[in-house]
């Protein structure tokens, strides 16, 4: 089963959970920003959570479907159309034979996921599907999709996730398939405002970093207090953060060390920047504060032009958090899973 | 492995990652110390290890939190800490560490090292005595980083140190190498970069498909051997076919 890209949206990548195991080599993790609505999109259409997905970034894709399948959208508020009809997001759809499923400019958040029962297939690299867009690694080539390309669909791919119980022993010939109409919705869908926050407003919860203590009185308040601008050549190995010129009492000799993804580093220009899924494994400039993990999804669903601003939270509090969400994130995917086969 | 490889400090690099710091500055006995921790922490098999990254003088070791928490203390960040001091305070194995000899074949000057002249003249030397002291050390990588399979080299002789390119190239080709500051390095692919060319080695650094995908793992020791061009051709060559 294939996906015909007619139009390939302004920056659409294939991400899976990211590459693992070999920032030793320099090469970074990359995988989905938002990793939340990711394993969502992936449970609504019953993938296991290492399931590649497509990431779709403001302005989406346009996509015709070979042949049936169950597809879910989670992340950012696309208006989506299937053959002209508008569609849900946070739940299973069934997309017929021939359909054209056509994503406009997001209304709310920034990046959206498209998940399709059995998962995009390609060449795993390093043990990963993930599009590394710098290093030129993973997905289509290293790349964003183009016009014209193809996706592939893994080979077991249900029409609906219910039917592979219903018609069971039938299905994957012509007559069993289902008929039903395109964008048929579930009776039932997620709640997503746990999962999908695009409110600017919300404060982005961080953690002192190692040079904090070396920023001047004045910058050490500021981050806190004041209010910062996403710059507009942000992208997934960092948002630049326009607004109060940060200084430290006396400059640091740094050597490069590994980085994290929500590092807050500052260079010599005194305008931090939040590292993201894509950042390079190593790098000198010092790190004044580390976003929480949890509010890493938040912040990569803002856009160029968004306002930020920081809270301050301490480890401890903070990985108990990570800790409850994962917790949370588990519960709700196994309750998916028991809606799909039950 | 000495007993100074017990002397570092942990600090946190977030909710999902510890840096181990072993000192601060380009220290080839930091280097070292990351090095054998590296290994003594992969041997260990900790579990939710997500990735270990040496660089300089620091080692970070990703992990996930769920695999270290605990009913009673939520705090994954002190059970990790406690173990990991428990793993790199135990006696060192001596057969741990088992870098690897590399020999690197490098066509110096010309086209492929448009920098060669500029830093004899600002080492005060002629072009041959430039290959001859960089062709003679014996080199450490201190880590892997910048792009996927680009060794940062320790063991410069400091004639040859040279501060980078106050403009640096959009386009550097695949296998230069360089010299930047009191490092040399080598550009595993084609990348924008500021260091100074002095030569090109016909072999692939990083090939994704190749396993291992790097030619040098951190820690390895590397050797320059100056080839001609015709021998650079040829084993480019040999290699393609």
């Amino acid at each position: 089963m294939s996906i015909g890209v007619l139009k390939p949206g302004l920056l659409t990548t294939l991400q899976d959970r990211g590459r693992y195991g070999c920032a030793m080599l320099g090469v970074g993790r990359a995988g989905a920003m938002d990793d939340a609505a990711m394993r969502l999109a992936n449970a609504l259409v019953g993938n296991g959570a290492d399931a590649a997905v497509l990431e779709i970034t403001l302005i989406g894709p346009r996509l015709r479907f070979d042949e049936g399948a169950t597809i879910a959208l989670t992340g950012a508020d696309f208006p989506a159309l299937i053959d002209d009809a508008d569609t849900a997001m946070w739940q299973p759809i069934v997309v017929e034979a021939g359909a054209v499923l056509d994503f406009g400019v997001a209304r709310h958040g920034s990046r959206a996921y498209l998940a399709v029962a059995s998962g995009f297939v390609a060449e795993p690299t390093l043990g990963s599907i993930s599009t590394d867009v710098n290093a030129r690694l993973g997905g289509l080539d290293g790349r964003a999709l183009r016009e014209g390309d193809t996706l592939v669909v893994g080979i077991d791919a249900s029409p609906d996730p219910r039917a592979t119980t219903r018609a069971s022993g039938m299905r994957g010939t012509a007559q069993a398939r289902p008929t039903r109409p395109n964008g048929l919705r579930q009776t039932w869908s997620l709640d997503p405002r746990p999962w999908f926050d695009a409110d600017v407003a919300t404060p982005i919860r961080v953690i002192r970093g190692a040079h904090f203590d070396a920023l001047n009185a004045a910058s050490r308040a500021a981050l806190f207090n004041e209010e910062f601008r996403i710059g507009k050549d942000s992208n997934r190995v960092g948002f630049r953060l326009d607004g109060p010129t940060l200084a430290l009492t006396t400059p640091l000799e740094l050597v490069s060390e590994p980085l994290v993804a929500g590092t807050l580093q500052l260079p010599p220009g005194g305008q931090p920047i939040a590292l993201m899924i894509e950042h390079p494994t190593i790098g000198g400039y010092p790190r004044i504060g580390q976003i929480a993990t949890v509010d890493l999804p938040r912040l990569a669903q803002r856009r160029p032009g968004d306002p930020v601003r920081f809270a301050e939270i301490d480890l401890d509090t903070a990985q108990t958090r990570y800790l409850e969400r994962e917790r949370e994130l588990l519960r709700l995917i196994g309750a998916i899973g028991e809606r799909l086969t039950s | 492995m000495s007993a100074a490889a017990h002397d570092f400090a942990i600090e946190s690099l977030g909710e999902t990652a510890l840096l181990l710091r072993f000192g601060d500055g380009l220290d080839a006995g930091a280097n070292a110390r990351v090095h054998a921790a590296s290994s003594a922490l992969h041997a260990a098999g900790l579990p939710g290890i997500v990735d270990i990254v040496p660089a300089y003088a620091t080692l970070a070791l990703h992990y996930d939190p769920s695999a270290w928490s605990d009913a009673h203390d939520g705090s994954p960040a002190r059970h990790i800490a406690a173990a990991v001091h428990a793993v790199l305070g135990a006696p060192p194995e001596r057969t741990l560490h088992a870098s690897a000899s590399v020999d690197i074949p490098v066509c110096y000057g010309g086209d492929f090292g448009p920098d060669l002249d500029a830093l004899a003249s600002h080492a005060g030397l002629d072009a041959a005595d430039v290959i001859a002291r960089h062709a003679a050390s014996t080199y450490q990588v201190a880590m892997l980083g910048f792009a996927p399979g680009f060794p940062y080299l320790f063991g410069l002789d400091p004639s040859l140190t040279m501060a980078r390119r106050a403009t640096p190239r959009t386009r550097v080709p695949a296998g230069s190498v360089a010299i930047g500051g009191v490092q040399t390095g080598i550009y595993p692919s084609e990348l924008p970069g500021g260091w100074q060319l002095i030569g090109r080695t016909p072999l692939t650094l990083f090939d994704a498909r190749r396993d291992p995908p790097s030619l040098l793992m951190p820690g390895d020791r590397v050797r320059f051997v100056p080839i001609a061009v015709g021998e650079f051709e040829t084993h480019a060559r040999t290699l393609r076919s």
